[in-house]
């Protein structure tokens, strides 16, 4: 027993360690350095203070906050709303099918994820195709922007977080019963029935991680409404990447984070929640249920 | 029961949706026109400008040094990390997988920006450094649950049997064990890799004067011009990324 305990100290040290070290202390050194007061050459300074979380409440925050929150609702909504199809597609496809359709599906996620946003930037720049298009057809006039609004930034956030959607929708799918939906409609039950009665329900767990594996992301994007977005649209990423760069106070830039961490919290306790009752990890399992 | 119309069409859309910006892109690659609106004819000339840009193969060089060294070190974490939440059940691995889980989760902007933190409070120079240490942290939780995922459907009656003809531990962890699971471990580093050479975010908060990587300069072309070269070096990656994925498929296929 000694022996063992002493084994699994040595097996978990290194990764325990790094990770303490790099990831567990500067997560909680933003939270501390929001209390300090910002040192006029772009460092932190000495002392502590309330003042930076109460500029917080300056009423551009709350807009900001807001845009955030609502944008990465939007983008989750809409990426479960197209990948529910289209996982389920993928997924009663035939079998040699399936891993070609994924494979599709996941090859252009492995290109540089600027170059993405950068391709969306030359569809919609207004000498660009789109545009051109849009107006040959009478659908846009001269004036029409295209981009520099929220409208963009919630196109590339769904263009970018789709696969990570359609990947555990897709996966859910697969393992699905689909003996139930036909026991459904024999039983009497509309197709569209069967779908949101036994179909959904069955697969609720790759639609939550789906769901989150969206969201959070997008509440910390910064690059896409950084190179999309305009002044107007701006997300909670954007101001803290612009404390840090351009301000250089890293004070602000922190109360910022760490409210963006609040944010994002909140979701993750939800992951957490589902997957101690779950199965996914082994550690996290309650022993009583282990065999 | 057959699916209907409308997954098959949403499908259809979603992929037009995902290569649609990207083809515009590559077909606009080859357009002599500086500014893509109109179409001036065939031209290389944009990846010839590519290939004289010394930025551009300095800013590889950064990207390959600090992709190969995060790699590495984080299949050697990621695995020990593995192994160790196999293997207990105790508090300490609770916190572990916290540990581990949590930077997959995590937006990379809050990484980044305690990262910079950290370093500044640590007076560590801002460089190669600082963009590796931050890569090895996040790559070790990929690798992590990767291999935990292997493990998960690892035979350990494989090990017992080794053991009960007379092995070592040392012995079967060697011969029976990591052959069998380097497929797994591999798979991780790959993916440790690509996340690494295609990391941004992380990596513009920690980067210091010099240490220009690859995203972080197509970062600078699209913000301050020269598009037209972003266009070739698209095609290039996309090429590049096509020929991995194609030679992985068919080595996986071949294997089973």
């Amino acid at each position: 027993m000694k022996r063992g305990r002493r084994a699994e100290f040595w097996i978990t040290g290194p990764s325990f360690g790094w990770l303490l070290l790099w990831f567990g202390l500067p997560t909680l050194a933003v939270f501390l350095v929001s209390f300090r007061p910002a040192d006029p050459f772009g460092g932190i300074g000495a002392g502590w203070t309330w003042a930076t979380w109460r500029s917080l409440s300056n009423p551009n925050y709350p807009a900001i906050i807001w845009r955030t929150v609502w944008l990465s609702v939007a983008a989750t909504a809409l990426c479960l709303l197209l990948a529910l199809p289209a996982g389920y597609y993928v997924a009663r496809a035939p079998r040699r099918w399936r891993n070609r359709l994924m494979l599709l599906i996941v090859i252009p996620f492995w290109t540089n994820f600027l170059i993405r946003i950068f391709a969306w930037k030359v569809l919609l720049h207004p000498e660009g195709l789109l545009k051109q298009a849009g107006m040959a057809l009478g659908l846009f006039t001269p004036e029409t922007q295209l981009m520099y609004h929220a409208g963009a930034i919630l196109l590339v956030l769904v263009y970018t977080y789709l696969p990570f959607a359609l990947l555990p929708i897709y996966a859910a799918a697969e393992r699905f019963d689909y003996a139930l939906l036909e026991a459904a409609c024999d039983l009497g039950s509309s197709r569209l029935g069967a779908f949101y009665r036994v179909f959904l329900p069955g697969i609720r767990r790759g639609l939550t991680t789906a769901a989150l594996m969206v969201f959070i992301p997008a509440l910390g994007s910064y690059v896409i409404p950084d190179l999309m977005g305009g002044a107007s649209s701006e997300m909670i990423g954007n101001k803290i990447a612009q404390r840090t760069f351009v301000d250089r106070n890293l004070p602000h830039a922190s109360a910022l984070s760490a409210l963006l961490s609040l944010t994002v919290l909140i979701p993750m306790i939800l992951i957490l929640y589902h997957r101690v009752r779950g199965s996914a990890p082994p550690a996290l399992r309650p022993t009583e249920t282990a065999p | 029961m057959k699916p209907g119309r409308i997954p098959r069409a949403t499908l259809i859309l979603v992929l037009l949706f995902f290569y649609g910006p990207i083809l515009i892109l590559a077909v606009s690659s080859f357009n002599a026109s500086r500014f893509g609106g109109s179409w001036d004819g065939f031209s290389l000339r944009w990846y010839r400008q590519l290939f004289h840009d010394r930025a551009v193969w300095d800013a590889l060089r950064n990207t390959l040094i600090v992709a190969l060294v995060s790699t590495t070190a984080a299949m050697g974490l990621g695995t020990t990390a593995a192994f160790a939440l196999h293997r207990y059940r105790s508090r300490l691995q609770l916190w572990h997988y916290g540990l581990v889980y949590a930077p997959l989760v995590i937006p990379d902007i809050l990484m980044g920006m305690s990262l910079l933190l950290f370093f500044v409070s640590l007076r560590l120079p801002l460089g190669l450094l600082s963009i590796t240490l931050a890569h090895i942290t996040f790559c070790i939780s990929y690798v992590a649950m990767v291999v935990l995922a292997r493990l998960q459907d690892f035979d350990f009656s494989l090990i017992e049997a080794a053991l009960d003809l007379g092995a070592s531990r040392w012995t079967a962890i060697r011969h029976v064990l990591l052959p069998l699971l380097a497929p797994g471990v591999l798979a991780g580093g790959l993916l440790a890799f690509t996340l690494s050479v295609d990391d941004f975010v992380i990596t513009f908060f920690v980067a210091g004067p010099g240490s220009t990587t690859l995203p972080i300069y197509i970062y600078s072309m699209i913000k301050h011009g020269s598009p037209p070269m972003i266009n070739a070096l698209s095609v290039i990656l996309l090429a590049l990324t096509f020929i991995v994925v194609m030679l992985s498929q068919h080595l996986t296929e071949k294997r089973t």
